[in-house]
């Protein structure tokens, strides 16, 4: 009895492992299709693209980067002010947001009372969720006329005649350009910037703090000191998100930027960025060059989320090492 | 829902006869291109279909794309603002009829001065959106403006940011109307406007743009524009009136037009009609000579005759001008050839 039942428990066994492995096996498989699936589509949206873009790339070569014409009547393209609206934008855009946001998370998880961090919470994930067209519209149809009738003269007036800056600052109030959509960008990554900062600063153990306040810091040494420095990297990877965001963003840029196909020094001059020019020319676009130009035009936005997201990745290391965790 | 079509269909089919029983037997139809008339099919495609029970499906994806889609054969009609070229026509065998009209306006926001109280003429228009004249006080405006106590105000000049078959109208007219602006900003559907430029997008990206801007200055569809309300400029026409433009102003445009044409497309700018609005245009339907499905080449003959014939005053609420009868009869006479 005790013999038939040590082989067949053994057999028993055996067949449970060998089943396990196989699931295992499947699961592992399984799983790794899907990740492969997203690294396919990347591949595949990236020829795709190149090939699209070919014409132009082939018309134009690399001279393409920095030439400020984009003309169709002529067929001549070029994406220096599509790339230098979008980079201008969005660096604006975190240059306003991110002391904010900052500001909001600290708020949040330092100083606020109990009572108010959940409406105040919610109400920052709320409006991450805004749909960009509402921002679009209200930029266009609120905002952008209060900018030009109660923030550009006086700007002006208080700026116009610093040299270097004074040109940031000029051209008739429009209430329309670079600095509008600037400012509807940063409304828009606060959300995300903040949320992410918010939830990093709640990860700083207790003691750490508790320790910090006993010592007599004040909460913004404490802040400095002890919080900064244990969160650097998802501080970073929250402007980055933030950045990402701003760089892509195409509809409510679209709406307030102007979309003027060159480069004016003012910031309240209209300009155009690489998501709104294909969003406004894509629909009708000429077949040949045009078209291809604006394909071309989508790869340089890849290639460029592609460089922040390796300079966040940079950084994030840099830090960790710098820091010995 | 199927129990309320076929009532429907029953009904009508006992009261009209055997004529829509016939045509109730066509195969649904699709067509993409053009998104300016879109409104004006879209609310054709409902009425025929509650008409006949037969379904028209138009999708807005722009002009140039409704060219490419017809020349696929992906779709069953093409629609188009820029008419196809006689010998691209014949090439791909396609024929082409205008289906409706329509006029772009030009508006403007200057603070004291209402619709029709700013005159220009083309060439100080064209001079205007091609950033030679900046200020609403400019001698060229005065001079046509006797008496008017125009502003010191800065000119934005607020154009289409999307590829269009409105700019594309526009600037063919300006371009008429001076060397200098074919020369510097070109005419199709996207061209180089000035550095007192912004781009809208759409006709009510416009619309707001010139509505926000003071001393703005923006080309929008007549029916764009009455809708938002604005303020138009009176423009000279060749025969030397200012006009206010209005639906009857483009319908006066097109009497004078000679249709017969292949691709029945004549230049609709600047007609010599002494009430003629001068920015007055078409948009253009296209099929296929021969199509491989003769059910469906019937259905899309089908469905513009009894719109042409039934449609003119839905185009009309929605700010479109219907073909003039004698048109719509050429037009009939055209898709005879669409088998």
């Amino acid at each position: 009895m005790s013999e038939l039942d040590a082989t067949g428990g053994g057999d028993l066994h055996l067949k449970q492992v060998q089943k396990f492995r196989l699931q295992d096996k499947f699961f592992h498989h399984a799983t790794q299709l899907f990740a492969l699936v997203v690294l396919a589509a990347l591949v595949g949206i990236l020829i795709s693209l190149a090939i699209e873009a070919w014409p132009s790339l082939k018309a134009f070569g690399p001279s393409f980067l920095w030439t400020n014409i984009w003309s169709v009547p002529d067929s001549e393209f070029g994406a220096l002010a599509a790339i230098y609206g979008t980079v201008v934008t969005s660096v604006l855009a975190l240059v306003v947001a991110v002391p904010v946001s900052f500001g909001i998370a600290l708020f949040l998880t330092e100083t606020c009372p109990i009572w108010l961090r959940r409406p105040l919470g919610t109400a920052i994930e709320l409006l991450a969720g805004v749909p960009s067209i509402i921002y679009g519209i209200w930029g266009l149809f609120v905002f952008a006329p209060l900018f030009a009738e109660h923030i550009q003269p006086p700007l002006q007036n208080l700026l116009g005649d610093v040299p270097v800056i004074g040109g940031w600052f000029a051209g008739p109030p429009i209430g329309i350009g670079i600095m509008t959509a600037s400012i509807v960008l940063a409304l828009m990554v606060i959300p995300f910037i903040a949320s992410v900062m918010r939830d990093v600063f709640e990860t700083v153990p207790d003691v750490l703090k508790e320790s910090a306040y006993g010592v007599g810091c004040t909460t913004w040494e404490v802040v400095r000191n002890i919080v900064l420095p244990y969160t650097r990297v998802g501080v970073i990877g929250g402007i980055m998100l933030g950045l990402g965001r701003a760089l892509g963003e195409t509809m409510a840029v679209t709406f307030v930027i102007g979309n003027a196909n060159r480069i004016v020094g003012s910031l309240f001059a209209p300009g155009t960025s690489i998501a709104s020019t294909l969003a406004n020319e894509f629909g009708e676009a000429d077949p040949g060059l045009h078209i291809a130009s604006l394909f071309a035009l989508g790869l340089i936005l890849f290639v460029i989320s592609f460089i922040v997201l390796a300079i966040s990745r940079w950084l994030i290391s840099r830090s960790m090492g710098s820091e010995g965790l | 829902m199927l129990d309320f079509d076929k009532l429907a269909r029953g009904t009508l089919a006992a009261a009209v006869g055997l004529a829509f029983s016939v045509s109730a037997l066509a195969a649904d139809i699709t067509g993409a291109g053009a998104t300016f008339p879109y409104a004006v099919y879209t609310k054709w495609a409902e009425a025929y279909q509650s008409a006949t029970g037969n379904k028209v499906n138009y999708q807005g994806i722009g002009s140039s794309g409704g060219v490419k889609q017809i020349k696929a054969k992906t779709v069953d009609f093409g629609g188009t603002d820029a008419p196809v070229k006689e010998e691209d026509l014949d090439a791909a065998s396609l024929v082409q009829v205008p289906t409706v009209m329509g006029g772009v306006t030009i508006v403007m926001n200057v603070p004291g001065f209402k619709s029709g109280q700013i005159r220009l003429d083309g060439t100080t228009a064209a001079n205007i959106f091609r950033g030679a004249i900046t200020k609403w006080n400019d001698p060229a405006i005065a001079a046509l403006n006797p008496g008017a106590n125009l502003p010191n105000l800065a000119i934005t000049v607020a154009h289409r940011s999307d590829g269009s078959g409105t700019t594309f109208a526009f600037s063919n007219y300006l371009a008429k109307q001076s060397l200098p602006f074919k020369r510097d900003v070109g005419a199709g559907n996207n061209v180089n406007w000035p550095v007192n430029a912004v781009g809208g997008k759409g006709n009510p990206g416009v619309a707001a743009n010139v509505q926000k801007i003071k001393g703005a200055i923006g080309y929008v569809d007549i029916a764009d524009a009455m809708k938002n309300n604005m303020d138009f400029v009176a423009l000279k026409n060749k025969a030397g009136n200012f006009i206010v433009p209005n639906q009857q102003a483009v319908a006066d445009a097109a009497a004078g037009a000679n249709f017969k044409v292949k691709g029945m497309a004549p230049d609709l700018l600047d007609q010599t009609h002494k009430n003629a609005w001068p920015i007055t245009t078409a948009t253009y339907m296209l099929a296929y000579e021969k199509g491989g499905d003769a059910t469906k080449q019937k259905g899309v003959v089908d469905f513009f005759t009894w719109s042409l014939n039934n449609g003119q005053k839905m185009a009309e609420e929605l700010g479109f001008v219907p073909l003039p009868p004698n048109v719509v009869k050429m037009v009939e006479a055209e898709m005879k050839n669409i088998k």
